[in-house]
């Protein structure tokens, strides 16, 4: 395999990194700021990038409103989703995103009608007419390549989602140090004590769940330009864990910790591509997938036994009940 | 129509009762949300089928292989996993990441060893028993018979002997029940030891009402089994129970065309969810839940 070494296929890797860190970035503020379990964050991506998938197919807003409409409906599902179940304990709060999740594939998957069901976006306006929903943005990536004389397809999107990446860290960054973010962090230290204070403890949770929803529907809406077809597969409970998995890995609650777990993330899902010696070289690429998967799944027990602040965060973090 | 639905849903809420008890009994005694315990169910319903279809023993003789072998599966994460994590004070949040990674490592492995071609036990598929209007399989009188037995040995367990005292006084309160004497070690292991043979138990017989299953299924039937829980109250096992059978017969009837024409029946699941939604906005502390525990 010449892959390890072809510049096309890191520059696709750091794509999917840059789409990730968008993701996680959300249950970083949700989880590394204010402290909610939330589980079904997969769901807010997929809100995201069906709402534009479906208004720029459906109606003549076109994709730019689509986009904005894809995040906002993200965020409103986060305000929807937290209405009923903020209230409750957190050990009940997670089950219950982990449920929303699944009921948001569900739905996709079976109403045919709205999303092209599980035969994904390419059915979108009914069967017999393949649809797109990507014309716009393939406009401007070839305007952009022009206006940057860049020529690989790869490199720019690396270096349009990593842009907004950066915009978006630099972003949540500034609002940790607002009277706003502190009062979120005083709720993840210690719920009473704020609430103590006057502080509306469940407004501050619900703005900061919708907040890590429209970043996820931000990510959806990369994820489907990137890829320019989606299925209600692409949104499999496994992404939020990756999600999570990427803010241990970076470590809890700071903000610059969420893209190096991510790029670390990227480089151990696409590496594991290449072990290409025994014992691995006896098994075929669906067996090669499996073992990936385990061996993300021991790097996650390895974390949270061994180094449950990540690579960056502080001890005490974790230790928070 | 509405007695077999009726039927059907007392057989599919007879399996995830089983299994959320098991989940509720981690849940009190450890304090662990166990998020692999649909996988650990299909582990159980493989080595199952490994006894039953590959060795050629009977359905019955290769269940309680199974839940051997699964106890013995659970026991040994315990000493490998669960104990160091509570040696270093993880935190709820540790314990469920842990899970997590657990889940991804068994279902993985499951494939590996397993394929992912969908497997059925043997069984005789044409034995049918008619009571009255309703129609069974002999795959869902089996799990009647084998979840109510198991149902009333359990609620004995828990009731009647001291075993179950203490692990009942010990999700009460941890601390208490290790100063009244307690040999907690003691009872987290009989804990790993009945949850284990719980899950392969609520896996086979998952498996025999699905008639077929692979390596993922366990993942899905854990989300009714985790609105069970929650339903019921998490920690309590009578909750678990009774909620476990209604959530069953609810997702079941609501495909009823009585009942305004009735759901399309892909949307079982999110009926499971949208009744335990219902549920916690009137009583977050579940069915049968204690307030303070919120």
């Amino acid at each position: 395999m010449s892959a390890v070494t072809s510049g096309e296929f890191w520059a696709f890797v750091a794509v999917v990194a840059g789409i990730y860190t968008i993701f996680a970035l959300g249950v970083q503020v949700q989880f590394g700021f204010s402290g909610l379990l939330n589980f079904g964050h997969v769901a807010f991506m997929a809100i995201g990038a069906y709402t534009m998938a479906i208004v720029t197919v459906k109606t003549g807003l076109g994709m730019w409103v689509g986009a904005l409409l894809g995040v906002l409906a993200a965020a409103a599902a986060g305000v929807l989703l937290g209405l009923p179940t903020l209230r409750l304990r957190s050990d009940y709060f997670a089950i219950v995103t982990i449920a929303f999740g699944e009921i948001v594939r569900y739905v996709a998957t079976n109403e045919d009608g709205l999303t092209g069901g599980s035969q994904g976006t390419i059915n979108l306006a009914g069967s017999g007419e393949a649809t797109q929903y990507n014309g716009s943005w393939e406009r401007f990536q070839s305007w952009l390549g022009g206006a940057l004389q860049i020529g690989s397809k790869d490199v720019l999107m690396l270096l349009v989602v990593w842009s907004a990446a950066i915009a978006l860290l630099y972003a949540c960054a500034a609002l940790v140090r607002t009277p706003w973010g502190r009062v979120l962090k005083s709720i993840r230290e210690d719920e009473d004590a704020a609430a103590s204070l006057g502080k509306n403890v469940f407004v501050y949770k619900l703005q900061s769940l919708a907040l890590g929803a429209a970043l996820a529907g931000v990510a959806g809406c990369f994820y489907a330009w990137q890829f320019s077809f989606f299925s209600p597969a692409d949104f499999q409970p496994l992404l939020t864990f990756f999600a999570w998995m990427i803010v241990i890995l970076g470590g809890v609650g700071r903000i610059w910790a969420v893209p190096i777990g991510s790029v670390v993330f990227g480089v151990i899902f696409a590496g594991t591509r290449f072990f290409d010696f025994a014992p691995f070289s006896y098994l075929d690429s669906a067996e090669r997938a499996y073992v990936r998967l385990i061996l993300i799944g021991l790097v996650m027990i390895g974390l949270v036994l061994f180094r449950p602040q990540g690579l960056l965060g502080r001890r005490e973090e974790m230790l928070l009940e | 129509m509405f007695l077999q639905l009726l039927a059907n849903g007392l057989v599919t809420g007879s399996v995830i009762a089983i299994a959320a008890v098991g989940v509720s009994l981690v849940y009190g005694i450890l304090r662990l949300v166990h998020f692999a315990y649909g996988d650990v169910m299909a582990f159980g319903a493989f080595v199952g089928f490994a006894f039953n279809v590959t060795l050629g023993l009977p359905i019955l003789v290769a269940a309680l292989l199974a839940m051997v072998a699964t106890a013995g599966l659970s026991v040994g994460l315990e000493f490998a996993l669960w104990r160091p994590l509570r040696r270093k004070r993880a935190g709820f949040m540790s314990l469920f990441l842990a899970a997590i990674g657990l889940a991804l490592v068994l279902r993985q492995s499951l494939l590996l060893a397993a394929g992912p071609r969908p497997r059925s036990f043997d069984v005789d598929p044409y034995k049918v028993y008619v009571l009255g209007s309703v129609r069974l399989s002999g795959a869902q009188v089996i799990t009647v018979v084998a979840s109510a037995t198991t149902i009333v040995l359990v609620a004995l367990l828990l009731d009647r002997t001291t075993l179950g005292r203490t692990m009942r006084a010990m999700a009460d309160d941890r601390a208490l029940a290790a100063i009244a004497g307690i040999d907690t070690g003691r009872v987290v292991i009989v804990t790993w030891i009945l949850t284990g043979s719980l899950a392969a138990l609520a896996g086979i017989l998952a498996g025999l009402v699905q008639s077929t299953f692979e390596p993922n299924f366990g993942f899905q039937l854990l989300l009714p089994v985790f609105a069970a829980v929650v339903l019921g109250g998490i920690g309590s096992a009578y909750g678990a129970l009774a909620a476990g059978l209604m959530l069953g017969v609810a997702m079941e009837l609501s495909t009823w065309e009585g009942l305004l024409g009735g759901v399309n029946p892909v949307y079982k699941p999110v009926v499971a969810f949208s009744a335990l939604i219902l549920a916690l906005l009137v009583r977050p502390q579940g069915l049968f839940g204690r307030a303070r525990t919120i």
